[in-house]
């Protein structure tokens, strides 16, 4: 295997959704090939890094939205109401 | 709650609004660049709760409904704007020598993802790399990564096959790799 078949098929890989015959491969693969073992782990990280980057650890709070826009959807939902009446 | 939504209460609509509001604003500003755009998209997404509530067979949680008409009404406005010819990807995504080894391996990132993006300019960063990708990745990556949409969801709301999520998320994972890379490479823990 080389390290370009490594990173063609690498969300196979992670997500483990490859035949344990080839998941060896590339488990092999990994055993002689540093690059690949770094690429795999930045890959992680970045992965990691995304799902969390719209993540405020110290807001629990969601985004403030603006008090107009509120009681314009509330006055929406009204003019709703009276057009179904 | 969800019976007094059907019966019209005007207090049940209110707090459905306040308790709604500000998270499916950020799932909206995660799609659509222009903040005008996302409060438009967050009007229309209401609307269409509003008028669809009796559709609504309560299988799923009320918020997880909503989420999925936010980014629905999001994409829908996307598709409505004049779109701009599709930027390559192809300069972020490695590259490799005729034996296969990687050309520029570079040196190996040094950092755990949980401490990293408990700094604040470490997730801004990150935002600002997912914005550099070109709109058909970028999407796939957000409703995927991030939405936790599943892949036969993200097909459906883009209106894509199955294995093009596949093959773009990887490539936008890959493409966020090298944007954040000169950033991450070597970094102490």
């Amino acid at each position: 295997m080389t390290c370009h078949e490594f990173i063609e098929f690498l969300l196979d890989y992670d997500e483990g959704r490859l035949p344990p015959d080839v998941r060896a491969r590339f488990d092999e693969h990994l055993t002689v090939c540093p690059d690949c073992v770094n690429y795999l782990a930045s890959y992680r990280a970045a992965i990691a890094l995304g799902k969390k980057a719209f993540a405020d650890p110290h807001s629990p709070l969601p985004q403030a939205v603006p008090e107009e826009l509120v009681q314009a959807l509330l006055a929406l939902r009204a003019a709703i109401d009276r057009t179904a009446k | 709650m969800l019976a007094a939504l059907r019966q019209g209460q005007d207090a049940a609509f209110a707090e459905l609004v306040v308790r709604n509001s500000g998270r499916l604003l950020s799932v909206i500003r995660r799609l659509l660049r222009r903040e005008e755009d996302a409060q438009d998209a967050l009007q229309e997404t209401f609307l269409s709760a509003f008028r669809g509530l009796t559709k609504f067979d309560g299988k799923s949680q009320l918020g997880t409904w909503l989420h999925r008409i936010a980014i629905n009404t999001a994409l829908m406005k996307l598709r409505s704007q004049q779109r701009k010819p599709e930027q390559s990807i192809e300069d972020l995504l490695p590259t490799f020598y005729a034996d296969g080894h990687r050309q520029n391996p570079g040196p190996a990132w040094n950092l755990t993802a949980d401490q990293a993006v408990e700094q604040a300019e470490t997730r801004e960063l990150v935002r600002q790399a997912i914005d550099k990708l070109p709109d058909g990745y970028r999407l796939v990556l957000v409703l995927r990564d991030i939405e936790q949409l599943d892949t036969a969801e993200v097909a459906e709301q883009l209106q894509i096959e199955v294995g093009a999520v596949k093959t773009r998320l990887h490539r936008a994972r890959q493409a966020l790799r090298t944007l954040l890379d000169p950033h991450f490479r070597g970094e102490a823990t």
